[in-house]
């Protein structure tokens, strides 16, 4: 969109006209609202309606799972946090994070990260701003979903101070090459400024499954389920008419950062899961259309899935469950 | 979803070709755009396919085209390569025989015609109950000489409709209901609602008919054909 060039001198009426008509989206919002406003100082008006996007908070869409294998679903799941940020006119989704999460997570099925690492940069390979990070999936030990929001926020915040014109990830040349495209993409009218002030806000995208989550038993620290809705926030995309809002509203620490979960409907019936997909797989079922073309390929040139691999951890306690019940008897144990 | 349910492992049947036919601009079904789109469109999405293909005999007919008549097309079409495939040599006689399984470079079973059956989501099934929109006969003809291979969607109830329906019910041997065991409703209707909105549909839709919608500008809020027929 146009920003709106500043005019002086201007009377209110036909500016608020012009800027009224501006269409849906983000900036016809900002216009109705404007001129909604009382009668002030047309200067002052001017400020809150020119469309630069200082005022925008910058989010980076970090989404947490086994990725066992990426699917349709879960890349539907960006495009819709994406659109949802975007036209609340208050965010601008600048990245999106895969994090697959490392062996050590001792999931029943859960073949090695290489492959799933591979099979999600295969699916991400079309796609302009969602790329996969592979930092989690190379920890010995398992990591907490927070210490990985905590690891990227930082990753983030020390990018922005040393090097506000370039990518904060040097390491990855693939990697900075995405982001050098996504600057140039996002904003083929005016040039691209990084702002010094705004350091991109990372928030954890997910699924209806990983909120009601929250509430398994040693699954989660309260503490972790706090400092993530508190300092960082969540992009929960459910499908219309389910229980989350409910779930929120029986929880009192969900309830307390309500403003910072945004729940995103989701119209199409998506029951692509990951589970589904390993189970037709076994069967000799097709998984076309289902995965990214280049993922499925993948899958049955390595022949990844199979009643052995489902059978991978059986009889193995999860990592966070092993941890968590640990810490509660060390504690316990300690009073 | 218009490509590919999941078909039980019941060992009849062997799928050899999947036909997809858009159809004809003169349906006049709201919202939709001029059919050589349709096509290329759907070609698009077919690229990567060894099996399933576009047929565009439908769309380029002079007015719409009820389904049995759609269906008589491509049966008489197999027949007519299936005759060629077995005699090659003109100088034979164009029938088939028992010895034309064993000839050299004659396709086994050749003799065998593959069955034509229309393949349609359990919501299609539903239409047959709509006063006026189907002829009984033409009902009749598709489930009784061709069948039907109707893919489950969510909430519908296709064994109700059969149950519902006299004619179906007499031939519902014919009809095999293909369980979609992970439900996946992306509907064409949903797609348009999104791009008329501005929304992503990546994933959805394969990247080539994103990539043709936008450069032909379809199905944006202020498309000039939304609701026509007509090509620009």
């Amino acid at each position: 969109m146009e920003p709106m060039k500043a005019r002086r001198g201007v009377p209110f009426s036909s500016f608020r006209a012009e800027v009224v008509a501006g269409g849906p989206g983000p900036f016809g919002l900002r216009g109705l609202m404007t001129a909604m406003m009382s009668e002030c100082h047309l200067d002052q008006q001017l400020q809150l309606v020119t469309a630069d996007t200082s005022e925008k908070t910058d989010v980076v869409l970090l989404a947490c799972g086994s990725f066992n294998p990426i699917t349709n679903m879960h890349l539907r799941l960006f495009e819709l946090g994406k659109d949802y940020m975007n036209a609340t006119g208050k965010y601008r989704v600048i990245k999106g994070i895969i994090s697959p999460v490392g062996d050590a997570y001792r999931k029943k099925g859960l073949i090695p990260a290489h492959h799933r690492v591979i099979m999600a940069e295969l699916a991400t390979k079309n796609s302009h701003w969602v790329e996969v990070d592979t930092w989690e999936s190379l920890q010995k030990e398992w990591v907490e979903t927070v210490k990985v929001l905590r690891h990227h926020q930082e990753k983030l915040a020390t990018g922005s101070c040393d090097h506000p014109q370039s990518s904060p990830s040097l390491d990855r040349p693939g990697r900075k090459r995405k982001w050098a495209e996504q600057n140039q993409n996002s904003s083929p009218k005016k040039p691209q400024a990084f702002k010094p002030t705004g350091v991109p806000r990372v928030k954890l995208l997910c699924g209806a499954d990983l909120l009601e989550s929250f509430s398994v038993p040693n699954l989660w620290k309260i503490e972790d389920i706090t400092q993530i809705v508190a300092n960082y926030g969540l992009i929960c995309i459910t499908r219309a008419g389910s229980d989350a809002q409910k779930f929120i509203y029986e929880s009192d620490v969900l309830w307390r950062y309500q403003s910072n979960i945004h729940l995103v409907d989701e119209w199409i019936t998506n029951d692509i899961s990951s589970t589904k997909i390993r189970r037709a797989l076994r069967r000799g079922q097709s998984i076309r259309y289902l995965v990214p073309d280049l993922v499925q390929e993948y899958i049955e040139k390595h022949d990844l899935y199979s009643s052995e691999s489902e059978d991978r951890n059986v009889g193995v306690i999860l990592a966070p469950l092993q941890r968590n019940i640990a810490e509660a008897k060390h504690n316990s144990s300690m009073a | 979803m218009h490509v590919v349910p999941i078909f039980p492992c019941l060992g009849m049947y062997q799928v050899v070709e999947g036909i997809i036919s858009p159809v004809n601009d003169s349906y006049g079904k709201k919202d939709l755009v001029a059919s050589h789109h349709r096509v290329a469109m759907a070609r698009l999405a077919l690229q990567t396919s060894d099996w399933i293909r576009v047929d565009p005999w439908e769309s380029e007919q002079a007015q719409w085209t009820e389904t049995v008549k759609v269906l008589r097309h491509h049966h008489s079409e197999l027949l007519k390569s299936s005759a060629q495939m077995e005699d090659p040599d003109p100088r034979k006689t164009p029938s088939a025989s028992a010895d034309s399984c064993n000839l050299p470079g004659i396709h086994p079973c050749s003799a065998v015609l593959p069955e034509l059956k229309l393949l349609c989501g359990a919501d299609v099934l539903k239409t047959f109950h709509t006063p006026n929109l189907w002829k009984d006969e033409h009902i009749q003809e598709i489930v009784e000489k061709f069948g039907l291979v109707c893919v489950s969607r969510g909430g519908h109830d296709p064994k109700g409709y059969i149950l519902d329906s006299p004619i179906l019910r007499q031939f519902q041997h014919n009809i095999h209901l293909a369980r979609e065991p992970i439900q996946n409703e992306i509907s064409a209707t949903y797609v348009r609602k999104a791009l008329g909105q501005g929304q992503s549909v990546k994933y959805l839709l394969p990247d080539a008919v994103i990539a043709y919608i936008r450069d032909h500008g379809l199905y944006s809020s202020d498309s000039p054909w939304k609701g026509k027929g007509n090509a620009c």
